[in-house]
């Protein structure tokens, strides 16, 4: 057994990359599109705490600096509304730089540059200058990291017209969409999560492709269903799916729908989905109040679908307070996988 | 008839025209050495020369400038008291030689960030007077389309015009990054008033141009009053050239904008150099309230705000050198203010009769290079259009 074990393991390269079909965690996914676009785009280059020599705080940078060096791998001191503004600047003067948070936590410290410098300068300026940035970093709950540093974003930053708010849950996601948002010459918020970082998703040949974009503002319907649509972002998706499987056991078929981004909000997925299916239930992890799960009711109810729908529309989110640190009760804070089979359940009477 | 090689002057209908006056050119001085204040230094062996050379023509240029922006702002403060212009008006006059001095001083392809007192230097950088000021009344002819307003206008390396104070230093510091990184031998002049001087994000500035040596030159445009609080009320170093630490400085008349000339040039060739960033604070005083809703006498007194328009104008300072030594004349002079006074009214007419922006731009410029999209309006059933 233990030799069969280890010729598998020796010979797992070698079938990895015969294979089409690649296994990449969403850490690597990034770090390819990065890598990728510092190498297509000689005026794309990356700042932030740590990026640099020490590979990343969480190693989504790793081997850039390595490869690109100090000009275009810069770590910045602990002073994010000063660095945030550089960056800006940057874009104002013809490059094309990726900030990067540690933690969207930190961001509220820039969050100024990130609005009105950033996201506003195109509408005022009406249309002389250009801000293409990215704005990148993990969001949203983590593990055991307290309340400090487990805020969600999604709302904040989803609310401002001028920016681009992106989430992705998997490695295809990660992949395209970074790339999508260096590409873009507008500010873009690109919301990761810390906890999807060592998650390997299967990535096709096509995708692996230098050029794979995934266009900003258009979901994805991950899973097909009939008796109700599931509309989530980020790692919820994945407990989306979880459930979906669960629930299909009892002859409830959901179709799960990841929003990849946030603002624009593709309200056509969204309302093509609920018309087919009658009911709604969003998942988020972020806090209910003023959240992306309400946005999207609202939408529903003055939209076409809410004629479709047979019962009303509701939320799964994170617990309504600051995020606790003793692990029994974070898990009682964010959404699992039960919460979203109860309200599935309740929505369609069952 | 003479054409000075500044860019400014191209600006001017028809080109430079020059006065005809009882005394022909061949009278004129044709360039004058003047003594100049010498700066205080900080971390700097030595400093700017202390006497500058200025020739007829700069003369005239200058006084040209500074006087159009004097007249635009005053006209300004007459358009906002008709009620024309409305919102925030942050006016500029008395501080015209800090503008002049510093375009004088560095090239077009230079670039230059301020905060919202910015009318002046939007001028200097290359706007016409009626964009400026059709801006400030909201029509389409304006230089942002009537979508900015006073505080948020935007030409070629110029980056307006921003109204959060401080925001606009970490943004020019990125600026700078861009010149260094694109190996353009170009500058970024960040500009920051007294009041702004105290922000935190100034001083995570200085510390990333510092570390970076950014060609960045950070300048305190210090004007004794931050909205209404005098500097002594408002910071415990007022040396504001000294406040960049580890980063050399210079205290500069910024009443003169010979003065003004001198130490920019000798800031910008120390950038440059690669030596990194610079900090000079310019001494100026502003004769307008902070805005067009302060009164800006109950802070200061009127006989102080009197005393500095009699004897420290940066215009008549200029006026005074050039006919004492005999590079102009009292009638060429007031030929080019007649001349000014011109082109200040024909753009007040055009800011007050060009028609306001149509509401079919309302959405427009959400995104740069994409489709148009859809923006909803008030209610869910106005449904508006935006295009790029």
């Amino acid at each position: 057994m233990a030799s069969l074990r280890s010729f598998l393991q020796c010979n797992f390269d070698i079938l990895r990359k015969t294979f089409v079909i690649l296994f990449v965690n969403v850490r690597d996914a990034l770090n390819q599109a990065m890598d990728e676009e510092l190498e297509r785009d000689e005026r794309v280059f990356l700042l932030g705490e740590e990026v640099a020599q020490y590979d990343g705080a969480y190693k989504v940078s790793r081997g850039l600096w390595k490869k690109y060096g100090d000009k275009r791998i810069i770590d910045t001191p602990i002073t994010e509304m000063g660095f945030a503004g550089i960056a800006v600047g940057a874009a104002f003067a013809g490059l094309r730089p990726i900030c990067e948070f540690m933690t969207w936590n930190f961001s509220m410290q820039a969050i100024d540059q990130v609005i009105n410098s950033a996201a506003k300068t195109y509408y005022m300026s009406a249309g002389f200058q250009t801000v293409p940035i990215v704005f990148r970093g993990p969001n949203g709950s983590s593990a055991g990291v307290a309340a400090q540093h487990s805020q969600c974003f999604a709302a904040w930053y989803g609310h401002c017209p001028g920016l681009k708010v992106v989430s992705p849950w998997n490695s295809e996601d990660a992949r395209g969409l970074l790339k999508a948002a260096i590409r873009d010459d507008n500010p873009v918020v690109f919301l990761e999560n810390e906890m999807m970082y060592g998650v390997p998703f299967e990535l096709s040949e096509e995708m692996m492709h230098k050029d794979f974009v995934i266009p900003i503002g258009k979901a994805k319907v991950e899973r097909q269903g009939t008796h109700i649509t599931l509309v989530s972002h980020s790692r919820c998706v994945g407990f989306c799916l979880d459930a979906a499987a669960v629930l299909a056991k009892e002859g409830v078929e959901c179709e799960v729908v990841n929003l990849r981004t946030i603002r624009p909000l593709d309200v056509d997925t969204i309302e093509a989905s609920v018309m087919k299916t009658g009911n709604l239930v969003t998942v988020e992890g972020g806090w209910p109040q003023y959240g992306v799960g309400a946005e999207i009711c609202a939408r529903i109810m003055e939209g076409p679908a809410f004629n479709y729908l047979d019962a009303p529309a509701v939320r799964v989110t994170g617990v309504d307070i600051p995020m606790p640190y003793a692990k029994i009760l974070e898990d009682h804070s964010v959404p699992q996988i039960k919460d979203i089979i109860f309200s599935v359940k309740k929505v369609l009477n069952m | 008839v003479q054409n000075p090689p500044s860019p400014l002057l191209s600006l001017w209908p028809g080109g430079t025209r020059m006065v005809v006056s009882a005394r022909s050119f061949a009278d004129f001085t044709p360039q004058a050495s003047f003594p100049i204040k010498k700066c205080d230094l900080h971390r700097l062996e030595e400093g700017p020369s202390d006497e500058a050379l200025l020739t007829r023509e700069q003369g005239l240029q200058y006084y040209r400038t500074m006087q159009t922006v004097r007249r635009m702002e005053l006209k300004a403060d007459q358009l906002y008291k008709q009620k024309i212009i409305r919102g925030f008006c942050h006016l500029y006059d008395g501080q015209e030689a800090c503008a002049m001095g510093i375009e004088a001083g560095i090239n077009p392809t230079d670039h230059l960030i301020t905060a919202y007192r910015a009318h002046g230097y939007t001028f200097t950088r290359g706007v016409a007077v009626r964009e400026i000021l059709a801006e400030l009344t909201g029509r389409r002819g304006g230089v942002a389309k009537g979508k900015g307003g006073s505080m948020h206008m935007y030409a070629k390396n110029f980056y307006g015009g921003n109204g959060i104070v401080g925001a606009q230093v970490p943004l020019g510091a990125g600026v700078a990054l861009a010149c260094q990184y694109q190996g353009n031998n170009q500058v970024c002049v960040t500009l920051y008033g007294d009041g702004a001087a105290n922000q935190g994000q100034i001083f995570e500035s200085f510390n990333m141009a510092a570390l970076w040596k950014l060609p960045c030159i950070f300048i305190c445009e210090n004007n004794k009053f931050g909205m209404g609080t005098s500097v002594e009320r408002s910071s415990a170093s007022t040396d504001y050239y000294k406040r960049g630490d580890y980063i050399p400085g210079l205290k500069v008349d910024g009443m003169d904008v010979l003065c003004v000339r001198e130490a920019i040039r000798f800031a910008a060739d120390y950038c440059r150099a690669g030596k990194g960033p610079i900090v000079m604070e310019l001494e100026t005083y502003r004769y307008h309230g902070h805005s067009m809703s302060d009164p800006g006498v109950s802070y200061r007194t009127r006989e102080e705000i009197q005393e500095v328009r009699t004897k420290n104008d940066p215009i008549s300072m200029l006026k005074e050198r050039m006919l004492s030594n005999n590079m102009s004349s009292v009638e060429e002079l007031k030929e080019i203010d007649l001349e000014i006074r011109k082109v200040i009214e024909d753009a007040a007419q055009y800011a007050i009769s060009d028609p306001e922006p149509s509401l079919d731009e309302l959405c427009n410029h959400i995104y740069a290079r994409d489709p148009p999209m859809e923006v909803r309006g008030t209610n869910p059933w106005v449904k508006l259009k935006s295009v790029s």
